[in-house]
């Protein structure tokens, strides 16, 4: 197998960064004016790489499919960001974050890339602090830090319930800067539908214009591709619903290996689904694991009393409850990382303790916290002898000066009150730590080509920890990028303007147009719609969660299947010189099912549980997850080879230099 | 439950538009409005017609593309909540629901209810944001104290989510309150101090190139607006409008 050169400097872990720095290739500031760089995605990578690379003098063509680039699903992200500040005097440090990273990606990641990130951790604040963006602050005015799972410092920034807001608006408002100074063209509502490889170089991107249908050909010296993660592949998830793998699958085909495209993070705190309708998953933060318990009811005909509405939560005493997680890890209780939370709530379930119709939910409990805040803010107010009801009052407002927008917004979809009864919660698919292979300077295996943010795979391994997906995609975009594209742009100062009239981009274009058109040709009845909703079972029942060999092999016949109906069947109406978001929908869909099979196929090959992969065959007596280092210290990289089932696996060894590999352990 | 939903239909920005009526039944209380705009358009593409063409994306109330006019109010019913969160329980069976698109003129309809809001962004290019260039050394986060009672004033005008009903809203389409969530935001935070003259004049300005019209203090916009933004950023702007008329010397 070819091996993959992944560029990590030589040296100490903790210079590595900066003498790489100090001897890569520069490109003077006469010369960037006559370099053009295009950026896919505006989400926090997207439009900080944007802003950033146009204030240094490049030319930036930006492109997003939303209608305003402030629009881009980062904006959703709620809980904060991570940053090794130590403002709480709590022995934080920049190794302390990298360790941490690291041992809740459960191993599976490169040291040199992670010690870097939380190297410009802290610059990442700085530099959101200077644009504006308003973070919370405590009484001195001072900036204000909170706790996050899988740690033990207060590392947290936030903006209430709306850090990736304020993040990404503050990201948006440089990129607007920059629109208005003319250094970056901005495309709103536009789709990339290929990119174009010239003498083994990217040098530029085909877009469908998405009001007028339009088929564009855009040129430049370098693409970076920002164009978030895959989670829709399961059509249910706590992506926005435009949220797609195509541009990243494109650049696969195209010659850009992924990397351990099963990697993919269920959280495990969402709105169960409650309807055959339903269109997407709501997340409910992180932080609720605080003060909420997570339990079950003990018996089994308790629970089918619940189910059948018969019994309610309040009816049951302390001792029918079954606080699994409490019960499972008494070290880290409710606070276990992501995928261990998850894969509890689901062997629950599975064994017929789920609490609601589907018997697909667990119970967020917030009780507990309304009797312990409202004892303490009793004593805090002064008030002797407070009666019950008093205590409980007194809880729930401080409950709702916490968690309060969450609690709200949990009322407006589920029509239930979290302050009288508890949460109904269920695991969901939120993020994919997998993407396109990387290297140091986050280029592709297709020269010119880079990923960065949720788009790349580089920095989270198995398991990302809460708060860092906003710290990797404002690193990459702000303090990585703009440094490494440079070193290979110096060699491009006198190529010239990019042409498309270049016969690569006319095949390009060819390729985009014959698709499109085979889907107004090929006399389907069935909506694009249904065919996601089968893709996503089929991957949830068997990618998600838990997975074995037989379910794997069975997912990967029937999406082959599916491909096939797909093809023959799909019905997208209109035309494609028109606004048309069912086409829109059905270009994403076809290159979800071409991902879904790749990711079974990734799966299956890895047999060793790790992180968020959960192999069924290799677990511990105790059903923990059982890691196989011997044998799979390695990221998986796919070559695309003509059909997602022929994928080429290449290896890219993992070397622990500076950390020793352990078996986590949350008991 | 079974509804009669009369939505507006129109072929692009030079089409005159209707009003055209689509029964749905079998809406089950517990979708979200645009669930049930999806299963009309599942039915509407098998029957070879062409589906209602909208905007929406996050589905959970942040992304600010969701944008209807139901039943003469900007994203439906209820107060604090976007389209894509208000739910069918809020109907009753047999209801007729008026579906419209957000109507001013500097947002001209796409298609359907989709209308083109550029103008916000080009509003924002005029001068809402802090010259800063991103750079490693920019000072320590905490060198500037910020009083908490200013920090949380501006954060709570920072979370516009720039969707536009405060427009649609308003009877004279303004976007005052659009524009002066930035404004304050930024005339609040010290970072924003040393261009607060000319971004102020800058935004006011290309708010009215853009054709919005001016704040005659109804405050229908703050009532619709899901995110709650407060009036009190509109007489921030004013004031800060004036000052910058006043110092300006350029």
């Amino acid at each position: 197998m070819a091996v993959l050169d992944s560029k990590i400097p030589k040296g100490p872990l903790k210079d590595k960064w900066v003498d790489y720095k100090d001897h890569i290739n520069l490109v003077n500031p006469a010369n960037k004016r006559h370099i053009d760089v295009i950026v896919v995605g505006t989400g926090l990578a997207g439009s900080s790489a944007a802003a950033s690379l146009a204030e240094m003098g490049y030319n930036v063509k930006a492109f997003c499919f939303q209608d305003s680039p402030r629009r881009a699903h980062s904006i959703a992200a709620q809980g904060g960001i991570n940053a090794a500040k130590n403002y709480q005097n709590d022995g934080d440090s920049t190794y302390r974050l990298f360790y941490d990273t690291i041992k809740g990606g459960d191993y599976r990641s490169r040291e040199a890339n992670v010690y870097r990130l939380a190297e410009v951790s802290a610059n990442i604040i700085d530099q959101c602090v200077a644009q504006g963006v308003p973070f919370a602050r405590d009484y001195g005015g001072l900036l204000d830090n909170r706790s996050f799972g899988g740690v033990q410092v207060s590392r947290t920034f936030y903006a209430k319930g709306q850090t990736g807001q304020q993040l990404l608006l503050g990201a948006y408002s440089a990129l607007s800067r920059q629109i208005a100074r003319g250094k970056v063209t901005m495309y709103n509502r536009h789709e990339m539908l290929d990119v174009v490889v010239i003498d083994g170089k990217c040098r530029g991107i085909i877009a469908r214009n998405l009001v007028t249908g339009e088929i564009e050909r855009h040129g430049g010296h370098a693409v970076v591709l920002c164009s978030g993660g895959y989670g829709n592949v399961f059509y249910l998830s706590t992506n926005a619903m435009g949220s797609n793998v195509s541009a990243a699958w494109k650049a696969h085909k195209k010659g850009a290996y992924m990397a351990n495209p099963c990697f993919t993070q269920i959280h495990p705190t969402c709105i169960p689904v409650s309807g055959s309708y339903q269109s997407k998953l709501t997340l409910m933060s992180e932080s609720l694991r605080n003060d909420g318990r997570i339990w079950v009811p003990r018996k089994l005909e308790d629970a089918k009393a619940i189910r059948e509405g018969k019994k309610t939560p309040e009816d049951l005493k302390e001792e029918d409850r079954d606080y699994y997680l409490e019960r499972r890890y008494p070290s880290f209780g409710n606070l276990v990382p992501r995928d261990v939370a998850s894969r509890a709530a689901k062997e629950r379930c599975d064994e017929g303790f789920g609490v609601n119709a589907t018997g697909e939910a667990v119970y967020l409990d917030f009780a507990d916290a309304f009797n312990r805040y409202g004892h303490l803010e009793a004593n805090i107010q002064g008030i002797e002898n407070p009666s019950e009801a008093e205590i409980l009052k007194l809880g729930k407002e401080v409950v709702k000066s916490k968690y309060g927008n969450l609690f709200q917004m949990y009322e407006k979809i589920t029509d239930n009150n979290p302050y009288e009864t508890p949460m109904m919660i269920y695991p969901a698919v939120h993020y994919t730590m997998g993407g396109i292979w990387v290297d140091y300077n986050l280029m592709t295996t297709v020269p010119g080509l880079y990923a960065a943010g949720e788009a790349n795979f580089s920095d989270h391994g198995a398991n990302r920890l809460g708060a860092s997906a906003l710290m990797q995609g404002l690193a990459d975009g702000y303090f990585v990028l703009p440094y490494t594209i440079g070193d290979y742009l110096s060699d491009d100062i006198r190529t010239g303007t990019i042409s498309t009239d270049h016969p690569a981009f006319a095949e390009a274009e060819k390729e985009v147009v014959d698709r499109i058109e085979h889907f107004f040709s090929n006399k389907g009845t069935v909506p694009v719609d249904d065919f996601h909703r089968r893709l996503g079972l089929i991957m949830w029942n068997n990618c998600g969660m838990a997975r074995n060999e037989t379910n794997l092999k069975k997912a990967i016949d029937d999406i082959r299947e599916l491909r096939k109906e797909f093809w023959e069947k799909v019905k997208v109406p209109g035309n494609s010189k028109q606004f048309n978001p069912e086409l829109d929908k059905a270009g994403r869909v076809a290159d979800f099912i071409e991902l879904g099979e790749l990711m079974c196929l990734d799966a299956l090959e890895r047999k060793e549980s790790c992180g968020g992969h959960f192999r069924e065959e290799m677990q511990t007596p105790e059903g923990e997850a059982l890691r196989d280092d011997e044998n799979y210290t390695f990221v998986s990289a796919w070559e695309y080879t003509g059909d997602p089932g022929n994928s080429k696996l290449h290896k890219e060894n993992l070397d622990f230099e500076f950390v020793e590999l352990k078996q986590r352990s949350y008991k | 439950m079974n509804l009669t939903l009369k939505i507006w239909r129109q072929d692009g920005p030079n089409d005159k538009g209707r009003l055209e009526t689509y029964p749905v039944t079998e809406i089950s209380d517990d979708m979200s409005f645009l669930e049930m705009i999806d299963v009309l358009n599942d039915q509407l593409v098998r029957d070879g017609k062409d589906p209602i063409a909208f905007d929406h994306d996050c589905r959970e109330g942040i992304c600010g593309m969701c944008s209807m006019f139901i039943n003469g109010r900007a994203h439906g019913p209820q107060t604090g909540t976007t389209t894509c969160q208000l739910h069918m329980r809020a109907f009753n069976d047999g209801d007729t629901i008026y579906i419209e698109p957000w109507r001013a003129g500097a947002f001209p309809v796409i298609k359907d209810l989709v209308v083109d809001r550029s103008s916000f962004d080009r509003i924002i290019q005029a001068g809402g944001y802090v010259s800063v260039n991103t750079s490693g050394n920019t000072q320590d986060a905490n060198a500037i104290p910020i009083p908490k009672e200013d920090a949380d004033k501006a954060f709570d005008a920072a979370t516009c989510i720039g969707c536009g009903a405060c427009v649609a809203t308003c009877k004279n389409s303004s976007a005052m309150l659009f524009t002066s969530a930035k404004l304050s935001q930024l005339a609040l935070l010290p970072q924003g101090d040393p261009e607060r003259t000319q971004r102020a004049l800058k935004m006011v300005e290309q708010m009215d190139k853009e054709g919005f019209g001016n704040c005659s203090n109804t405050g229908a916009c703050e009532v619709e607006c899901p995110k709650g933004i407060s009036l009190e950023n509109i007489a921030r702007m004013n004031r800060e409008f004036m000052r910058a008329s006043v110092v300006n010397d350029k």
